[in-house]
């Protein structure tokens, strides 16, 4: 068996393989099946749309560009917004991806070297369930810091001219320049600027403790929301 | 062994074929062409990245010379373009000469030769444009996917049509590449589909895990090993020392190695016990690793002058020594002690250097060396220069690796002691401006080799001539 053809191809080739395959692939997956896999509508939360209505307020003209007019109904116009946010999320995810940024920015907490001092909680299993986590952007180095705490930590123009330039906001940053996410200039963030500082500001938007660093006053978007559907 | 073998081989042609209806040479050297070419854009990747960090990136914003896209051009090209292609050359140098019988079919050989070409240039292109898979080692965009896993059965029925006829135990080396085609079109397909299409969150992580470590140790290091059973004892003209000691290794390897992959992600929301059993058995891989590197110098054991004389033994041996050295370091730092500090700092870099460059891309140079005269017919040009390209890998290899995983260390601490980010990448700068000149100096030898290949070639067309 050791040296034939068959048992190198079936014991070692097939059996040894499945086995781990086995034990350290689908015994997680096994393991996570009662926390079912959110979708990207599933994850907008009244954080990230007051980053993102910000966005609009901020550069009304690019967001007009890329997302259009909201509608003036209230209920259609919070709908609205999360569908443009769910669009955002997706292609700020392909372009986080596309970019790199995974490569030198990791997004989890260790429970270890003072990591959730530095940047709050440590990371749980139900953060990842989700479609944006396909594969999952855990990230094995670290020349930036981790950002799975990120959102609502700086505000989306800090995010903007940080993207066009880095070493203007934080001087001695190594990280490259990506003038291609704006239309010239960092107060013309395009399709794809917008969509990755969306993706940033989602970044542990789902946590009560967000954010994390700076003084916080709560979202006032999921009310008014609620009362504008009230009022209909 | 040989001779074992020729006797319950009952299958093996009366009279010996020759070379010539044996390897197609030429599709070798085209593969290790292309393997160089592949190899100098992986180093251009590289030194973007490296010039970036160290703030002296000449390109920096513009788009298609992104030093982030072209990071995953530097890792995919070496594992995909070099590797790949280097690897492929030697099997078809290799596997004949050994089952003394031709490939499946020379037109399959010449397909795939062109439909991996196009894998690789697909992938490099595809990154260069923003397209990649958020899958370390697999960035290839999702649609060439499906190619190269075709690519990849095509290859191993090519090579496994002259397996098959050979009857009664196999020697050593195509233990590693019987089990070399199976696993490597196994962990393409469940590193580049699983995460993607079926699972999410924590379980994507550990196929993740399992796919770049698979890659490393279930496609690079069983080609390599085989590739040393096949040619040191040719080399050093006697047997591998212990036919035992080949046999754990193999089956040492084939156990443990498959069953490490979240070590990649120690302290993840990936279950615990999980993660432990990852650290375990990726020390008993060392074990088993230790017992591989013992055997080949239990056969080196007498023939000492052969290291110096003898320059691709002398590739092949330092390329086991930074194996050695690499796999010791591999099993601390799967410790938890040294993950809380270590990981995600450029000690895991230097890691990764040490082993791809280190270990498996010497190795292929220096079969390189010993088989580029063969194919042209004529001695190198200039053994001088020959000297120069090992001189340079080694020591620029050995600089670039050292210098790593000690600014790791202070990257490491730093974190830990709450430094603000700054001071990280600050106390980064010399480790990586050395970085770059060993990076330099590695880049340097390619070129010596290169420049070394040329002239050897134009000889043997003068002498054709």
């Amino acid at each position: 068996m050791f040296e034939s053809k068959s048992g190198v191809f079936f014991v070692a080739g097939l059996a040894f393989f499945g086995f781990a395959f086995l034990s350290n692939a689908l015994v997680p997956a096994m393991m996570y099946r009662d926390l079912p896999e959110k979708t990207v509508e599933e994850l907008v939360n009244p954080n990230l749309r007051y980053q993102f209505e910000d966005l609009a307020q901020r550069y009304p003209e690019s967001f007009k560009k890329v997302y259009g007019t909201p509608p003036e109904e209230t209920g259609a116009r919070s709908e609205w917004y999360d569908t443009k946010i769910a669009e955002a999320l997706r292609l700020g995810r392909k372009v986080y991806v596309g970019e790199a940024c995974w490569h030198c920015h990791s997004q989890f907490v260790r429970p270890v070297s003072n990591e959730d001092l530095r940047w709050g909680p440590v990371s749980t299993s139900g953060e990842y369930q989700n479609e944006l986590q396909r594969p999952v952007m855990f990230g094995t180095r670290r020349v930036g810091p981790d950002l799975c705490r990120e959102g609502g930590r700086r505000s989306n123009d800090w995010h903007a001219v940080h993207f066009f330039k880095p070493t203007d906001l934080s001087e001695g940053s190594p990280m490259p320049q990506y003038p291609w996410f704006f239309d010239g200039s960092p107060d013309k963030p395009n399709d794809r600027g917008l969509a990755i500082i969306t993706y940033i500001q989602w970044l542990g938007s789902w946590l009560e403790s967000y954010p994390y660093y700076e003084d916080f006053v709560k979202s006032p978007v999921a009310e008014i929301s609620l009362e504008g559907d009230a009022a209909e | 062994m040989a001779d074992e073998n020729s006797k319950t081989d009952e299958s093996t042609p009366a009279t010996l074929p020759t070379h010539e209806e044996l390897v197609d040479e030429r599709l070798v050297a085209w593969y290790f062409l292309a393997a160089l070419a592949y190899l100098f854009i992986s180093m251009s990747g590289g030194f973007l990245m490296a010039f970036q960090l160290i703030k002296h990136n000449p390109l920096n914003g513009i788009e298609i010379f992104s030093p982030g896209r072209w990071r995953m051009v530097h890792t995919n090209a070496i594992a995909y373009g070099f590797l790949a292609n280097a690897f492929l050359g030697m099997l078809h140098w290799v596997i004949p000469r050994l089952t003394l019988r031709p490939v499946l079919d020379r037109r399959l050989s010449l397909f795939i030769f062109c439909a991996w070409q196009f894998v690789v240039v697909a992938t490099a292109v595809g990154l260069l444009l923003g397209q990649a898979q958020g899958l370390e080692w697999g960035e290839t965009p999702v649609w060439i996917d499906p190619v190269a896993q075709l690519g990849l059965l095509l290859v191993a029925i090519n090579f496994m049509a002259p397996i098959m006829k050979q009857k009664g135990p196999m020697y050593v080396t195509l233990w590693y590449f019987v089990a070399a085609f199976i696993w490597t079109f196994l962990t393409y397909a469940m590193g580049n589909f699983v995460p993607e299409y079926f699972v999410s969150g924590s379980s994507a992580g550990a196929v993740g895990g399992l796919f770049i470590h698979d890659l490393v140790g279930l496609f690079v290091t069983p080609l390599g090993w085989g590739m040393m059973y096949y040619f040191v004892p040719i080399l050093l003209k006697k047997p591998i020392w212990s036919h035992g000691l080949s046999l754990v290794g193999f089956w040492g390897l084939a156990f443990f190695y498959p069953l490490q992959g979240i070590h990649h992600f120690l302290y993840t929301p990936i279950p615990m016990f999980l993660q432990y059993g990852a650290i375990m058995s990726t020390i008993a891989v060392e074990l088993v690793v230790l017992t591989v590197v013992i055997n080949f110098f239990g056969t080196l054991w007498g023939d000492g002058r052969q290291f110096w004389d003898n320059l691709p033994i002398r590739w092949f041996y330092t390329g086991m020594v930074y194996y050695f050295l690499t796999c010791l370091q591999c099993s601390l730092q799967v410790t938890l002690t040294f993950q809380a500090l270590i990981h995600f700092t450029d000690w895991v870099v230097g890691h990764a250097h040490l082993v791809m460059f280190g270990v498996f891309s010497m190795w292929l140079l220096g079969v390189m060396t010993y088989l580029f005269p063969r194919l042209l017919k004529q001695e190198w040009y200039s053994q001088t220069l020959c000297e120069w390209h090992y001189w340079l890998s080694a020591g620029g290899m050995l600089v670039m690796a050292s210098d790593l995983i000690l600014g790791g260390l202070f990257q490491g601490w730093s974190w830990a002691a709450l430094q603000p980010w700054d001071a990280s990448v600050e106390i980064s700068q010399p480790f990586w401006a050395v970085r770059v000149v060993s990076g330099l100096a590695i880049f340097g030898g390619q070129l010596a080799f290169v420049y070394n290949l040329y002239k050897t070639w134009q000889l043997s067309r003068v002498r054709l001539s």
